[in-house]
């Protein structure tokens, strides 16, 4: 069985809301749209967005990590928002796995976001419909963009390439890989929804150096005729 | 959470609904020798706050025309089968009062299909919100029973209320039994609050994030201006007000109307006020509900930067 | 669009756009996009838009945002009757100002045609410490012109960027480095976007990394870890430079009048030491070895050292425990880090097979590189002391071999150029003219005291005081300083000034509130002392409402543009690219390209360069512009590259070819050269690289182009300053400070504003950052980017802002010696506790922007430019100094220093200072209450 689904990789999002506004771009003149804009010019503005780029900072000064932090819906494997919905609006589709809302039948009861643990649905207040992350239905499988451009929106777009887009069940997509390899992982695992979308963690390169590496018999110095200083401790003393 | 008014409308408008309904049935089970009118003005009553709950209800939804459709997906979801379950119950109501009307004798059949429904729409409405996992002050028994005992505490307190002008002879009884369910629901909803106090949310900051530190702190939430999510699930009001609300809503919604209805007993006219102020006190109660509330995507949306 | 230039598709619906999208084919974003790129839309459909001329209303004060609409005939009519007339009286009347534009080899042109050195482009306050810092080093240098070869670099370390002018391509290949397991160190006070995916952050003291950079540097020379054979081929290392106190040439270059000149423009007879014949002989000497430390007689006497024996000495006491004071940064880390630098650039060399020739003629089998890059924007530039400690970074990246070689710093055409570039300056008040164009173009690099712009008592001739003894390498002039000293009248009152894509009167000035003032301000004759302002906007800026005239532009949609090579175009590593834009969408309104107007006016004008000898208009748009012009008759060096020559088969250089737009329409947009393999390395001494470029126009000489580890240039200024050099001396009142500043050899001095702030009363420095979602200050009329950035909070470290009484989310005064700003404040983990910071430019005047005067930019977001003064008292009585690089003018924004405290419980929660709301003007569409972007439907106006 076929789960599409994002891989985010956390260890190079730059957080540069670069998904963020094109997703709202492709979507509110798509089949999703149009999304809106809500005091566009004026106090307080807020509008629909499918996808939100939000920052943590971990730790304290000066061992700080500074994580940006992509959301947008999981397209759990269990979703907790579909079968709340009275509606059946919101519905899990069989052959991929997308979560999506049917913008026709909702009735704006807002019900399925409160049994989304991850606040990623977003009510539409000009259409009055849920609106969410359709993982861009309308390009994936869309014929007439080339094959290369049949991916969502946000992840032609990201300048990282921290969007990593496939099949979660197929251990041969680059998305199952980078999961398996990189330790990718799910968010809030205890709400049991198992989402589809994962994380890949933050992954720190050292460069160790032993202190004969810093002795050279080649040293440039010796040429010149003069001895490298003695390490450690520097001593300031390398003039002739 | 947020608390929606069309939302603490219906729940508190249709519980007590349900519960008038239980006592008069109960009335009519115990013989009591009282008029059909009794009876039949009493549904009114019940239909008439139903309906208003109901109307309320749509007032919470984006696309009320197409409310027909919530019946959908009674398989698997509470919202849709409160959605029937309600409307059935109101048909119950109705045919009761028709029975009654026509002196029937199937008025006993009816009344108990409607009290198999009005038990249904309490476990319904509790359960749309005690089915929300995440939601852990929610999910919990103790939501469906509470929904009961408050739905008939106030529609007992409504009974008492309402015989005073009907029946006063059962006044009495009535607010005894009023005083025994606000007693009750006072016991279960108290112990929800002591259970809630003392909850550990599952879900973290470091789940959420899937981030093992000990210390993690939001600095931005993507969006300044607010979002859906910064509205639907933040009550919005100061901690010292929610504070203030809690011991407000057990005063009039329980302590008041328990010593208005003991005084009641002599005085039928306290009655009336107890159930006003009960009413008030359960918006109140209904309203903490809300609030007291804490979804975990809020963990997702603390710190505008 | 900004900036980076990336390349992009648009999709219309029914004449409306409906998706832009990176274009995948495009070489510099390969279909990667910004946030701001995806939120064209929103631009092209902003109610801020301007759409008709407009011309302040008859008897309203300037500044009260009050304007009537006219034609295009009376604003041209206006215009050429006050242009001409200055033209032809005193052209440096005209004053000629242009932002964030991609058009310098227009506007440059246009400033030259007309005969006013009165023009400068953003640079000045932009980052010209970069470009110069590293251009006067190794003739080129980051910015547009070269970057950090992340492909191969194994260890890269980022100094003090937040986003890059170069971003999206920044930010693919730093995450493609890190996927193969790069190592990323990010040196900066504050760790945000980029430093947050670094490996290592390491917070340093703002405006410090002069300090930091030596101690380096002193690390690498004590442990022997430089590359020896890069130094005595590439660089000045060898040289022997004049000790002889005495002398009048004491700390220039020896110069051997044997040896080969081969520029007689530029000669390189040098000397080295061969430390295996212990004698003088000519560099470069088959067969010789130069020594690199050491000190020795001339054999005529003259006492002499190797620059590098100098660098040494300079470095001497610079040890990571002196840094460590100042930096902040512990010592051992600042030994670990070179280390790294130092180990991995030795040991882990890159060789590539391919076979090269050297400037002397010896062939190099094979290019080898050490795989340690860097790469650093405003963080160096953007403080008084960042041309030095740009040098010292330069120097360092050359210590370890890094230049234009694999792995490390890699060239983009045009550079490299000569050091420093040959254009120069004009040289005195005679090169302007009445009814003349310069003689050359109005910026340049100036060589010696003799390249200046100044006048026989040495003072300026510019009206931003470029070239002058203030600030000698202002290679991009100092716009900053422009309003002001028209208003001042200092060097000389203007007349008519023409702004350009500058939002002047908010975020692109220092001391923005009294900049306001200025630019209303009346002398005792009822005038305004700045006659006349002209604003060439596509939006309602602050700035707008200052103008007597507004020209509205057309958006990046609407127009045709060239990134050319004649200013910055968008190369790649491996050879020249240009680009254009093609209009995709029909100006909105009576919406013209600054472009055309430029055109237009050139012909009413009659500029040689733009008529024909008849007297007629030599083009008739600017795309024939582009087609037809050529930098000099029969040059075949135009505006773009591509598709040159009649049938449009050459590259580079060629008759014009009437189809040259079609050409690149039909090819993305750009143009790319790539360059023979053997050519695309070691740019500064490969011969067939020099060679080809010579040919292709890139360059007017061949001779290589030698690393300047110590500057025989800057001594020179040190030497007039000292008296010791014939020809244009500095003002009494500058001598010293030019003594200070021209150090043939890097230094770090402290900030000079850390002269006039007393330390203790303002212990905090306070810097901003670009926020990737939003470019200055325009983005704020983006309906979706404003959702992103709102309003901007002051980030505080906690302890910091705890110690002061500040709370989370409070509001609070954050004040310098120069202004105070009530602001809110924001506790953070990620920044230095000495520094606080915010987003740039996101903090509106109130009404600016056709936003309401409720929305949050003015209400709770505010700008730290009020904070930042323009000027520095000098220690002379009455003078006052541009708050600058004293080197090369560069705008010290980064500089400031401030102090914090709480806002009083009873004050009002809003930002300070407030200026009165801006309304909408005639010709603006209107902002409505709420927008469902749906691009066809014919609704977005
Ligand atoms: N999204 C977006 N992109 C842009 C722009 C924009 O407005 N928005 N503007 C464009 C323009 S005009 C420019 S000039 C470029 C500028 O690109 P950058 O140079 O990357 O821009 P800044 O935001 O000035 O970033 C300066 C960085 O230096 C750090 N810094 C400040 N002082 C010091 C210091 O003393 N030492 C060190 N080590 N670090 C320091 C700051 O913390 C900050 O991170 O960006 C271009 N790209
Ligand atoms: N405090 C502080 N101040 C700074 C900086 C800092 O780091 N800190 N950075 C400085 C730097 S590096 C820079 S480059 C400057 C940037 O300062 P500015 O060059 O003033 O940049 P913008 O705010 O982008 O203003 C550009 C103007 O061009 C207009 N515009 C946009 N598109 C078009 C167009 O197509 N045609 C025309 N005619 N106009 C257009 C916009 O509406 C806007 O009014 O800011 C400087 N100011
Ligand atoms: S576009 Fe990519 S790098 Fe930018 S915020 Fe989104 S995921 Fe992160
Ligand atoms: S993330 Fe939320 S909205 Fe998306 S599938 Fe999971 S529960 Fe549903
Ligand atoms: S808001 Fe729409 S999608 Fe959500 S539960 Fe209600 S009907 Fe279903
Ligand atoms: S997959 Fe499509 S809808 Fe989902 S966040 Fe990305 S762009 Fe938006
Ligand atoms: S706004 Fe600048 S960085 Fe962003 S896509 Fe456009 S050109 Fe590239
Ligand atoms: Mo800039």
């Amino acid at each position: 069985m076929t789960q599409l689904a994002l891989v985010i990789d956390l260890n190079v999002c730059v957080g540069c809301h670069s998904c963020v506004t094109n997703c709202k771009q492709w979507n509110t003149s798509g089949a999703a749209g149009p999304l809106v804009d809500e005091n566009p010019y004026d106090k307080d503005p807020t509008g629909t967005f499918f996808n939100r780029v939000q920052t943590f900072e971990v730790g304290s000064y000066p061992q700080t990590e500074t994580m940006h932090f992509p959301k947008s819906c999981l397209h759990c494997e269990d979703p907790p928002c579909v079968p709340v919905c009275p509606t059946g609006a919101s519905y899990k589709r069989k052959e991929d796995g997308i979560v999506l809302v049917d913008y026709d039948k909702c009735i704006g009861c807002k019900y399925c976001s409160w049994a989304c643990p991850y606040g990623v649905r977003e009510f539409d207040e000009e259409r009055k419909v849920m609106t969410k992350c359709t993982l861009c239905v309308d390009r994936i499988y869309n014929e007439k963009l080339p094959e290369a451009e049949r991916k969502p929106s946000c992840v032609i777009a990201c300048p990282t390439g921290a969007r990593i887009f496939g099949d979660v069940h197929d251990p041969e997509s680059t998305a199952s890989k980078a999961i398996s390899e990189r330790g990718g992982y799910p968010l809030m695992p205890e709400c049991g929804t198992r989402p589809a979308n994962h994380y890949l963690p933050r992954h720190k390169t050292s460069m160790p150096i032993r202190s004969e590496q810093l002795y050279r018999s080649d040293n440039p110095l010796k040429v010149d005729s003069i001895e490298p200083i003695p390490m450690p401790p520097a001593h300031e003393d390398f003039t002739t | 959470m947020r608390p929606a008014f069309s939302v603490i409308f219906l729940t508190t408008l249709i519980g007590a609904a349900q519960g008038l309904f239980l006592v008069l049935y109960a009335t009519e089970l115990a013989h009591a020798e009282v008029a059909a009118s009794f009876y039949i003005i009493g549904s009114a009553v019940i239909l008439l706050l139903s309906g208003l709950g109901l109307l309320a209800s749509f007032f919470h939804l984006g696309h009320p025309e197409r409310a027909w459709r919530a019946a959908a997906m009674w398989r698997t979801s509470w919202l849709s089968r409160e959605v029937i379950a309600l409307p059935a119950f109101m048909a119950g109501v109705f045919g009761y009062a028709c029975a009654h009307w026509n002196g029937s004798a199937a008025t006993a059949a009816i009344g108990g299909v409607t009290t198999v429904l009005a038990i249904t729409l309490f476990v319904c409405t509790g359960m749309v919100y005690a089915a929300i996992k995440v939601l852990k002050e929610w999910a919990s028994p103790l939501t469906i029973v509470n929904f009961m005992l408050i739905g008939c505490a106030s529609g007992a307190t409504l009974a008492s209320a309402y015989a005073v002008f009907t029946a006063p002879e059962l006044t009495a009884i009535y607010a005894r039994a009023a005083m025994a369910l606000t007693f009750a629901a006072l016991v279960g909803r108290s112990a929800a609050l002591l259970r809630n106090a003392r909850l550990k949310p599952a879900t973290t900051m470091q789940s959420a994030i899937g981030v093992r530190h000990p210390r993690i702190v939001q600095r931005s939430q993507g969006a300044m201006g607010g979002s859906f999510n910064t509205r639907e699930f933040f009550h919005g009001k100061s901690e010292a007000f929610i504070r203030s609300i809690k011991p407000a809503f057990l005063v009039l919604a329980f302590f008041a109307p328990l010593l208005l209805l003991f005084i009641g007993i002599s005085t039928p006219t306290l009655l009336l006020i107890a159930f006003l102020l009960q009413y008030i006190g359960l918006l109140a109660e209904r309203w903490f509900f809300f609030a007291e509330a804490n979804h975990p995507q809020n963990l997702y949306y603390q710190t505008i930067g | 669009m900004c900036a980076c230039r990336c390349g992009i598709r648009v999709h219309l619906r029914n004449g409306e756009v409906r998706y832009i999208e990176g274009n995948p084919e495009h070489p510099l974003n390969k279909g990667i996009l910004c946030a701001k790129g995806g939120s064209g839309i929103m631009k092209q459909y902003s109610p801020a838009r301007l759409t008709k001329p407009l011309r302040r209303k008859p008897g309203t004060e300037r500044g009260a945002n009050e304007f009537e609409e006219i034609s295009w005939d009376e604003t041209f009519a206006i215009l050429e009757k006050r242009l001409s007339h200055l033209r032809a009286t005193d052209p440096k009347k005209f004053a000629l100002f242009t932002g964030r534009d991609q058009m310098q080899a227009l506007t440059g042109l246009f400033a030259r045609q007309f005969g006013t050195p009165n023009y400068a482009a953003h640079g000045g306050f932009c980052s010209v410490n970069m470009a110069a810092g590293m251009i006067y080093t190794i003739g080129g240098s980051f910015w547009e012109f070269g970057g950090p070869d992340l492909e191969r670099a194994k260890v890269f370390f980022m100094i003090g960027t937040a986003e890059d002018h170069h971003s999206n391509p920044l930010k693919s290949a730093i995450s493609e480095f890190k996927r193969n397991g790069g190592r990323f160190v990010a040196i900066n006070p504050i760790r945000t976007g980029y430093a947050a995916i670094a490996d290592e952050w390491v917070p340093i003291k703002p405006g410090t990394d002069g300090a930091f950079l030596l101690a380096v540097i002193h690390e690498i020379i004590a442990l022997g870890l430089y590359d020896r054979e890069f130094l005595t081929r590439y660089t000045n290392s060898g040289q022997l430079v004049n000790q002889d106190l005495t002398s009048a040439d004491y700390g220039m270059m020896m110069r051997n009048p044997d040896g080969d000149v081969i520029n007689p423009l530029r000669p390189h007879n040098f000397y080295w030491w061969d430390r295996l014949s212990n004698q003088p002989v000519a560099t470069h000497s088959e067969g010789a070895d130069p020594a690199l430390f050491g000190s020795f007689t001339m054999p005529d006497g003259t006492p002499v050292k190797p620059a590098f024996q100098l660098l040494k000495e300079r470095v001497y006491e610079c040890t990571p425990e002196w840094a460590e004071g100042i930096t902040g940064i512990p010592a051992a880390t600042i030994r670990r880090l070179a280390h790294e630098m130092g180990v991995t650039a030795r040991d882990q060399k890159i060789e590539l097979p391919i076979h090269w020739t050297d400037c002397w003629g010896k062939e190099h089998e094979s290019v080898t590189g050490s795989p340690v890059a860097f790469h650093s924007m405003r963080g160096l530039a953007a403080h008084s002391n960042g041309f030095h400690s740009i040098r010292a970074l330069a120097i360092l990246m050359s210590l370890l071999g890094t230049i234009d070689r694999p792995g490390g710093f890699r060239h983009k055409a045009p550079y490299p150029r000569a050091v420093p570039p040959n254009a120069r300056p004009p040289k005195g008040p005679e090169a302007v003219k009445p009814d003349t164009p310069l003689g050359g173009a109005p910026l340049g690099w100036p060589e010696s005291p003799d390249d200046l712009f100044v006048d026989e008592h040495g003072e300026p001739v510019r009206l931003d005081k470029g070239f002058s003894w203030e600030h000698p390498l202002s290679a991009h002039g100092l716009m900053h300083n422009a309003i002001t000293n028209a208003w001042r009248g200092d060097p000389y009152p203007i007349d008519t000034l023409l702004l350009f894509m500058a939002n002047m009167a908010w975020n692109s000035s220092m001391n923005t509130a009294e900049v306001r003032k200025m630019l209303t301000d009346k002398g005792d004759n009822g005038e305004y002392k700045i006659p006349f302002i002209v604003v060439c906007d596509a939006f309602q800026s602050e700035t707008t409402a200052f103008a007597d005239l507004i020209l509205p532009d057309t958006t990046y949609l609407e127009r045709h543009d060239c990134m050319s090579m004649l200013d910055r175009p968008i190369s790649e590593y491996d050879g020249p690219v240009d680009s254009v834009r093609i209009p995709v969408v029909p100006p909105k309104g009576e919406c013209k390209p600054f472009q055309e107007v430029l055109i237009e006016l050139a012909g009413r004008l009659k500029f040689p360069a733009f008529t024909n000898a008849d007297g007629t208009r030599k083009f008739s748009s600017y795309p024939d512009f582009i087609v037809n012009y050529e930098t000099a008759p029969g040059s075949g060096i135009g505006f773009l590259t591509g598709w040159r020559g009649k049938d449009g088969k050459k590259s580079m250089r060629g008759e014009p070819n009437p189809n040259q737009w079609e050409m690149y329409a039909k090819n993305n947009c750009v143009h790319q050269h790539h360059l023979h393999p053997s050519h695309q390395y070691m740019r500064n001494w490969n011969k067939g690289y020099m060679e080809w470029a010579q040919q292709a126009g890139l360059r007017r000489d061949n001779d290589p182009i030698t690393i300047h580890i110590y500057s025989e240039f800057l001594q020179s200024f040190r030497l007039a300053a000292q008296g010791k050099r014939p020809g244009k001396q500095p003002p009494d009142y500058l001598r010293s400070r030019v003594n200070t500043y021209f150090d043939p050899l890097p230094l770090w001095y402290p900030p000079l504003e850390e002269e006039h702030s007393d330390l203790k009363q303002f212990p905090l420095n306070a810097l901003t950052q670009r926020p990737m979602a939003m470019y200055h200050s325009w983005d704020s009329q983006n309906a979706w980017l404003r959702q992103i950035h709102t309003y901007n909070y002051l980030y505080v470290n906690t302890l910091t802002a705890q110690q002061a009484g500040i709370a989370d989310g409070g509001w609070m005064w954050i004040e310098s010696p120069w202004g105070k700003v009530r602001c809110m404040c924001r506790h953070s983990e990620a920044v230095e506790p000495g520094t606080v910071w915010t987003w740039n430019a996101i903090g509106k005047s109130a009404g600016a922007w056709n936003l309401t005067a409720e929305a949050n930019e003015s209400q709770q977001g505010f700008l730290l430019n009020h904070l930042i003064t323009e000027e520095l008292p000098s220690a002379i009585a009455g003078r006052r100094h541009s708050n600058s690089d004293p080197i090369t003018g560069q705008a010290a924004w980064y500089d400031v220093r401030v102090r914090i405290y709480p806002a009083a419980p009873d004050e009002a929660q809003q930002s300070s200072p407030q200026f009165e709301p801006m309304h909408p003007i005639p010709s603006m569409p209107e902002a409505r209450g709420w927008r469902a972007f749906f691009a066809g439907k014919g609704e977005n106006k």
